[in-house]
């Protein structure tokens, strides 16, 4: 037999899992890179603008021209007050909202004052005290409070008022204004999110009053992805245009931008009828339109694909982060712990004892940083449990796979109950710290939540922590050694009890800080381990035992072939067939992807 | 002659005392007695008996593949289940139109506007199908999980975690509203079985008579088996699979036949058990009930069969004490079972008397050798 040089050897072992981890990259890659996809990414063009603050600040007084056409509003000539009204309506300004708001519902009231000036008010809620009604008062420009002498708010009696009243022609005038400025103010607010969607919802509205407003505020905005939107909205809104050249570039538009919601629109502009006659009269617009929704469909099936391959990469590094422990506990010492799921729970559980302690005892600042100590504290206490269950019971039974299985069944029971007297059982809630909520979106309708992102991260790390601690410490150099011959490790003097100990402390651990993950993507509530103990072991039976490479592969194959099942055939039948999958694999290879080749017959 | 008639009196003597006590006097201290006397066998505490020999019946098809056959399966309640919702189906049909939708189809399904009864209730219309079923489907089904399973060799804690998540793949999917078999809710409010109202004592009587019946027919079956060539077979897959199949035995094919068996068994557990509950739903097939049903022949005393009757009799009688009374302490309880079988009592409650009766006659033979020696030589 002709001996193989050690150094190929071990390249062959590594060589189906180098393999796989090389496709897998290269997928990642082909996803992350935003603009390697031939055109298919449209960046937004446009000027790349700060965003001016088109908010004036409050309270400043109003400008010369504007006070006059306000005082104008006293007046009670009909034809003056319709001009004062048109006048202000121009300014575009959004401290006169309040004003136009009042003048349309009620409320704005000209002030006769004890000193003889009479000046145009908002008033506010009405109050009633003793016999009189009493109003607060508020400037005309800017909704300001006003203040009297002391520096009170300015209370005055009803009677000194008199209401300005708003005739039907009248309230007709002032609600394009009022529509207008509230779209003005929704589109230029600081928060980025209610931009975007004051943009969607006025391109849906399809109003084509609204396109200057857009075009202004696509000049102004920074974020590219608000960028998009608008720049939909305004070509969603230009398709219903008069002018076909124009319908024809906004088709044009839309198809690269890949706006889904422009299907519909479309469809419309689209001959659809068997005859010919539906659709656009232009036959360009036509053409131009039925591009458009191909080029659409297929940028939709593309992010489906990129959504399905991230929400399945997702769920791999969640079973992964599960099913680590066992891999160690179960690989290495050929223990079953049916009480795996009851260790993330109490990883869950230590997550939101670590934040109610944060809450309770800390100051607000600080809250966001509980997440960072609950990740080492939750490994702390579900390794501190795994040493007491391997203290206490499962050193008698090595050797025994059957009966560990039941007794630490038994475990689990008594852990899920005495979690659920201690906290009761309903579920807690564990809120996530700001810094892992939201998500960035790399693409057109390719969004990617921080939380799954980090537990990506995280599967990542302790993947290497484990492959750390086995094969570069000196402690995993006992545990591997314990593993493949114990007694000879007797009598070479390591202490084979201590090292199984310390091997299913460390298992438990991962098992806490898988809870700990889990924490911040599901309930956290008493049955949390019995949700997900089988999924963790059907990845560690499909793995095979003793090899990290096989429950990581495992752990891919299995999350992925979930997700990519799960839109046609719905999340429980996806789980039933993988199940059928399993033994159909474990027909072909009945001891796991990765078993450990050897001669001996284990009996 | 007289070694054959104490043979005879050994074997077949304890079991018609108890055949004797559970189908006869127990029916009958449940109807002669007055009402309030001590000995009197309530009608709640006869149904409940009997719930508990429906289980019984389970247990000994879970030790003949457990206790005598080393195969740990964690998936016997999908096979109850089966049995179970069968009979099921043919008492939901059996409501006719008494239900509360006026319907000739099940509640459930007027209720999901379900307009035509499906296809696969059809037959379950017919009393003699549903029987057939009540074996036949679970028994089906383990085949064909079972012929794959064992053939790869797939064994010890991998078949017990495959059959755990088979349980699980059951339980998710009989939930499901659009398997038609009543979701998460079930079967249930059913009426009359065969014509007999099931609410009558006298109708639930019967099916105590009968389940009775049935459980002590699987015992002697199992009996047969155990103490037969094929039975030695299985104990010696338990205690040496790899030697059976050095020696040229395919311990394939035994496996599968005691996995359809048990099934089979379990199937009928379920029909038996349904009538007399009154209701089946997925809760009661899912992964804890599966290894609840372990746990009951490993109280009870695994390899023997009285053993695992007895368990599933005890382990349900104090679960419905301790869920009445201590609703909180019932799963300490559970799982202090589960440690405490395992660690202290590995032989269960039989397991533990016999030994102890060994021990009384090695003490005893070594006894009466010490008073023989004395008499010899003072």
């Amino acid at each position: 037999m002709a001996t193989i040089p050690a150094g190929r050897k071990k390249k062959q072992k590594h060589g189906i899992a180098c393999r796989w981890a090389f496709i897998w990259g290269l997928g990642l890659l082909l996803i992350l890179i935003p603009n390697g996809l031939g055109g298919w990414l449209q960046r937004v063009e446009g000027a790349e603008g700060e965003l001016t603050s088109k908010m004036a600040t409050g309270g400043s007084a109003p400008g010369a021209e504007i006070s006059q056409e306000i005082a104008a509003l006293a007046s009670q000539d009909a034809a003056t007050l319709e001009a004062a009204v048109l006048a202000l309506g121009k300014r575009n300004d959004l401290q006169l909202l309040p004003l136009f708001i009042a003048l349309r519902e009620g409320g704005l009231y000209v002030w006769k004052s004890a000193d003889g000036g009479s000046q145009i008010v908002i008033g506010g809620e009405i109050l009633t005290q003793g016999e009189t009604k009493i109003v607060p008062l508020f400037s005309a420009y800017g909704k300001q409070p006003l203040l009297d002498a002391k520096g009170q708010i300015l209370q005055v009696p009803l009677t000194e008022l008199k209401e300005i009243q708003a005739n039907r022609n009248l309230r007709k005038i002032i609600k394009p204004f009022i529509d207008d400025l509230t779209n003005r103010l929704s589109l230029f607010s600081p928060d980025s999110s209610t931009r975007r969607a004051s943009a969607i919802k006025l391109g849906q509205m399809g109003d084509p009053a609204s396109i200057p407003l857009l075009t202004e505020a696509l000049a102004a905005e920074s974020d590219r992805w608000n960028r998009y939107a608008i720049e939909a909205a305004i070509q969603l809104i230009k398709l219903t245009d008069a002018d076909p050249t124009v319908r024809r570039t906004a088709a044009r538009r839309l198809g690269e931008l890949g706006v889904e919601e422009a299907i519909p629109g479309l469809q419309k502009l689209q001959d659809t009828t068997p005859d010919g006659s539906g659709g656009d009269p232009d036959p360009t617009v036509r053409e131009a339109a039925g591009q458009a929704i191909k080029k659409i469909e297929n940028w939709a099936i593309f992010t489906r694909v990129v959504e399905t391959l991230f929400r399945g990469i997702s769920l791999s590094s969640i079973l992964l982060l599960m099913a680590l422990g066992l891999a160690i506990v179960f690989g290495l010492m050929g223990v079953i712990n049916m009480a795996h799921g009851e260790l993330m729970m109490l990883g869950a559980y230590a997550t939101y004892v670590m934040q109610q302690w944060f809450v309770n005892s800390l100051p607000a600042s600080l809250f966001n940083y509980y997440f960072l100590l609950a990740l080492p504290f939750s490994f702390v206490v579900a390794s501190g449990m795994g040493l007491l269950l391997e203290r206490c019971l499962i050193r008698f039974l090595y050797g025994r796979p059957l009966e560990t299985l039941l007794a630490t069944w038994g475990v689990s029971l008594i852990l899920q109950q005495a979690v659920r007297q201690i906290f009761g059982a309903a579920n807690v809630s564990v809120v996530s710290p700001n810094w892992l909520s939201g998500g960035i979106q790399i693409l057109v309708g390719v969004y990617l939540p921080y939380n799954r992102l980090f537990i990506i991260g995280l599967a990542v790390v302790c993947v290497i922590i484990t492959y750390a601690v086995l094969f570069r410490s000196n402690i995993g150099l006992k545990i591997r050694a314990v593993t493949q011959n114990r007694s000879m490790s007797s009598c070479l003097g390591i202490a084979t009890r201590k090292i199984d100990a310390w091997t299913f402390g460390f298992g438990a651990g991962m098992a806490g800080l898988a809870g700990c993950a889990l924490s911040q993507i599901g309930n956290v509530g008493p049955d949390l381990g019995q949700t997900y103990v089988v999924d963790s072991f059907m990845v560690v039976v499909t793995g095979g035992v003793g090899k990290l490479a096989g429950s990581i592969l495992a752990a891919l194959g299995i999350g992925s072939l979930n997700k990519i099942f799960e839109p046609s055939l719905g999340s429980v039948f996806s789980k039933v067939a993988i199940l059928i999958l399993v033994i159909l694999l474990l027909q072909a290879k009945p001891s796991g992807l990765f078993a450990l080749k050897g001669r001996s017959i284990e009996n | 002659m007289g070694k054959v008639s104490a043979s005879l009196f050994r074997t077949w003597l304890p079991f018609m005392i108890v055949a004797l006590f559970l189908v006869v006097i127990l029916p009958l201290l449940n109807v002669l007695p007055d009402e309030g006397a001590w000995y009197r066998v309530s009608n709640f505490s006869l149904n409940l008996f009997g719930k508990f020999l429906a289980y019984a019946i389970l247990a000994l098809g879970l030790d003949l593949i457990w206790g005598y056959t080393g195969i740990l399966s964690l998936g016997h309640g999908v096979f109850f289940g089966l049995g179970a919702y069968c009979m099921g189906m043919h008492l939901a049909l059996s409501i006719g139109t008494e239900g509360v939708y006026r319907s000739n189809l099940p509640d459930f399904m007027v209720w999901n506007r379900v307009t035509e009864l499906p296809l696969f209730w059809k037959p379950f219309y017919s009393f003699g199908f549903t029987l057939l079923a009540v074996f036949l489907v679970p028994m089906l089904f383990a085949t064909i999980f079972g012929f794959f399973a064992f053939r790869s060799r797939i064994r010890g804690v991998y078949f017990s975690i495959i059959t755990q998540a088979l349980a699980l793949s059951a339980w998710l999917t009989f939930n499901r509203n659009s398997l038609n078999l009543g979701g998460t809710n079930g079967l249930t409010d059913f009426k009359t079985l065969l014509g007999f109202p099931l609410q009558n004592p006298g109708t639930k009587r019967g099916l105590y008579i009968i389940t009775a019946i049935c459980l002590l027919g699987a015992y002697l079956l199992c009996r047969w088996i155990v103490r037969s060539r094929l039975g030695r077979m299985l104990i010696a897959i338990r205690d040496g699979e790899n030697r059976v199949r050095f020696l040229g035995y395919s311990p394939a094919e035994f496996k599968l036949f005691v996995f359809v068996l048990s099934a089979g068994l379990a199937g009928l557990a379920g029909a038996l058990y349904v009538p007399q509950v009154g209701i089946i739903t997925p809760g009661a097939i899912g992964v804890l009930p599966s290894i609840e049903m372990v746990v009951w022949v490993a109280v009870g005393g695994r390899g023997t069969l009285v053993g695992a009757a007895l368990g599933a009799v005890v382990v349900n009688w104090m679960r419905s004490f301790l869920t009445t009374h201590y609703p909180d302490f019932w799963l300490y309880f559970l799982g202090g079972l589960f440690i405490a079988v395992v660690l202290l009592f590995p032989d269960g409650i039989i397991g533990s008397l016999r030994q102890l009766h060994r021990n009384y006659l090695r003490e005893r033979s070594f006894f009466k050798r010490k008073q023989a020696a004395l008499a010899v030589n003072p």
